[in-house]
């Protein structure tokens, strides 16, 4: 894994790589970055376009856009790694332990999962944003999990009811190990690949999710998100038009860079896409 | 795979996903009632405020039927979305959520079913070309086009288009200038549609390259089969057949797509009736909005498979 060629082969992967450190970057450090704090607001220098001193140009209060796109890295990374780490943790476990369980723990599980898929893209999302009001920063990752999680539970289980007649695992049962060290030791390194990449896709997703329920108003309040700078931006964009594209194409860079390391990440650890049959 | 099953194996398949299909549908409608229910604090003082008069606030108390215990809320709340009617309306008589989602559902559809043509029409082409000539620069362009597509949000994609095809070369209607008619749906279809058919292309191009590898071409082209003769009798039609799966099982991505594309373009329909009571905290016809929406999608995957197993005789679905 940490044999990081697969990078390299890959010029998209690489662009990918570079702009994702750059966001990491304005994520981890924004306020020492920004060249304004976010509470600057110049009111003579309303609705401008790109000038030297503010290279983005400034929204409808004067504030210089460059910093607010600084401080929205933060919150896209946040929500993205956030959403993730919490579907990927759920989803593993109840995955692993529905394929290798089986019986009424699987049934029980797949049955929620069914009900949760009912709801398609961020409609369950909505709700619950809907019933908390005044949603937070993890109000958004909790509510973007709530159906994140079904789609690595899925995967997982598959590879799950694969692996456990293999032979490995029959001689790790027969030594007496429980079933939690099985699991965790012997069966998940072994179907990790596949997670590993649907789990880079789904860091994009629940970027381009968060930004889409802070363009809808029902992103975490109070921040500076890529959505809702878009969504402030889409009501000038008549005279003003870089506060709706600025956001806009932060929002794209990270994630198609995000979908080029996943696409590389794919072919390299899936050796069955990449051996496709030559015609 | 028992592929070939007996009708009878199929039919009593069909049975049991129709069972399990109803009982996803009350698992969501319990779901929905019982995160509404979760709502700290009296929803009613939410909706009206705290310095509203006690005779409105008990008023609507009694409509939402917040007076009534949890079961017996539970009950009305089953007959009603078995009814279809969703419940009445609070601020207006006799009105229905139903009657609500009757208004908005069509301009819905309309957008979703030309966005998914758009999607297809475009998608098929370029994902069997880009198949087709595997390794040049047009898959290289094709692949790149459809990953820019894939990460272009539509809520920025629609602007984009506004600014463009709107104001600056003042091809198609103003926006706000009351859209109607074909010409208004196109922007909003081409921004809802990208996405799907950025995915459908990759669908596509991975469907045909695994087609072609397969014996049936080879002896096809061995037979001495123009190349045009194979690709159009042998690869496509099977290549298509998992590419029409996924374009019906997309369309609940085009249908919550749908809320940001009418709040872009300012479209009336399912997404619009939905942030508006969301605005105004309006429970039923919240509910009724997202009850819809899972149903539609649900009942879509179904006829989905449905349609699959027609026109694939190798599928059974049995297990």
């Amino acid at each position: 894994m940490l044999d990081l060629r697969w990078l390299a082969r890959s010029p998209t992967a690489l662009f990918g790589a570079l702009v994702l450190t750059a966001v990491l970057v304005c994520a981890l450090f924004g306020p020492l970055l920004a060249p304004y704090a976010r509470s600057d607001r110049d009111v003579t220098q309303q609705l401008q376009g790109p000038t030297a001193t503010h290279p983005f140009g400034t929204d409808e209060n004067g504030a210089d856009m460059v910093t607010e796109v600084i401080h929205g890295a933060r919150v896209a990374v946040l929500v993205g790694l956030g959403s993730v780490c919490v579907s990927l943790l759920v989803g593993v476990s109840l995955g692993a332990l529905s394929g290798y369980l089986g019986g009424w723990v699987d049934e029980v599980i797949m049955r929620v999962i069914e009900m949760l898929l009912a709801f398609p893209g961020i409609l369950l999302a909505i709700l619950i944003i809907f019933i908390t009001q005044e949603p937070s920063l993890l109000t958004v990752i909790f509510a973007l999990s709530l159906t994140g999680w079904t789609g690595y539970a899925r995967l997982v289980r598959g590879q799950v009811l694969v692996e456990r007649e293999r032979d490995y695992v029959e001689a790790a049962r027969a030594l007496g190990l429980p079933t939690p060290t099985i699991l965790a030791r012997h069966i998940l390194p072994n179907v990790l690949g596949p997670v590993i990449v649907q789990a880079t896709f789904g860091i994009a997703g629940a970027i381009l999710a968060e930004a889409s329920l802070s363009f809808l108003g029902l992103g975490p309040q109070n921040t500076a998100s890529w959505g809702a700078l878009l969504n402030q931006g889409a009501n000038y964009f008549l005279i003003a038009q870089h506060m709706a594209l600025v956001p806009g194409v932060a929002i794209m860079l990270t994630v198609l860079s995000i979908n080029f390391i996943g696409d590389a990440l794919r072919d390299h650890l899936d050796p069955r896409l990449a051996t496709q049959p030559q015609s | 795979m028992e592929a070939g099953d007996s009708s009878g194996g199929s039919a009593a398949y069909w049975v049991r996903r129709a069972v399990s299909s109803i009982i996803v549908i009350w698992g969501v409608a319990t779901l929905v009632f019982v995160t509404l229910r979760l709502v700290p604090g009296d929803p009613v003082e939410s909706i009206l405020g705290e310095q509203a008069l006690e005779v409105d606030k008990e008023k609507l108390r009694q409509c939402l039927d917040l007076h009534l215990s949890l079961p017996v809320q539970y009950g009305h709340f089953m007959v009603e979305v078995a009814t279809g009617t969703f419940g009445e309306l609070c601020d207006q008589k006799n009105v229905t959520v139903r009657d609500k989602l009757l208004e908005s559902i069509p301009p819905t559809l309309e957008l979703a079913v030309a966005s998914m043509l758009m999607a297809i029409l475009i998608a098929i082409p370029l994902g069997v070309i880009s198949a087709l000539k595997r390794g040049t620069w047009i898959d290289a362009g094709a692949a790149f086009v459809s990953l820019l597509g894939l990460s272009m949000p539509n809520f920025w994609l629609g602007p984009m288009l506004l600014i463009l095809f709107s104001i600056t070369l003042r091809v198609l209607p103003d926006p706000g200038a009351g859209i109607e008619g074909l010409a208004g749906l196109i922007l909003p279809a081409i921004t809802l549609g990208t996405a799907l058919s950025a995915k459908l292309t990759r669908m596509t191009r991975t469907s045909v390259l695994e087609v072609l590898g397969q014996d049936h071409v080879r002896t096809a082209r061995a037979k001495g089969l123009s190349e045009r003769v194979v690709v159009a009798r042998h690869v496509l039609r099977n290549a298509l057949i998992p590419v029409t799966t996924i374009a019906g099982l997309q369309l609940g991505a085009l249908l919550t797509g749908a809320i940001i594309v009418e709040k872009v373009f300012a479209r009336p329909g399912l997404g619009s009736l939905l942030l508006e009571a969301i605005e105004m905290r309006n429970y039923r016809v919240v509910q009724g909005c997202v009850l819809v929406i899972a149903l539609t999608y649900v009942v879509v995957n179904l006829l989905t498979d449905l349609l699959y197993t027609r026109i694939d005789p190798r599928v059974s679905l049995t297990r």
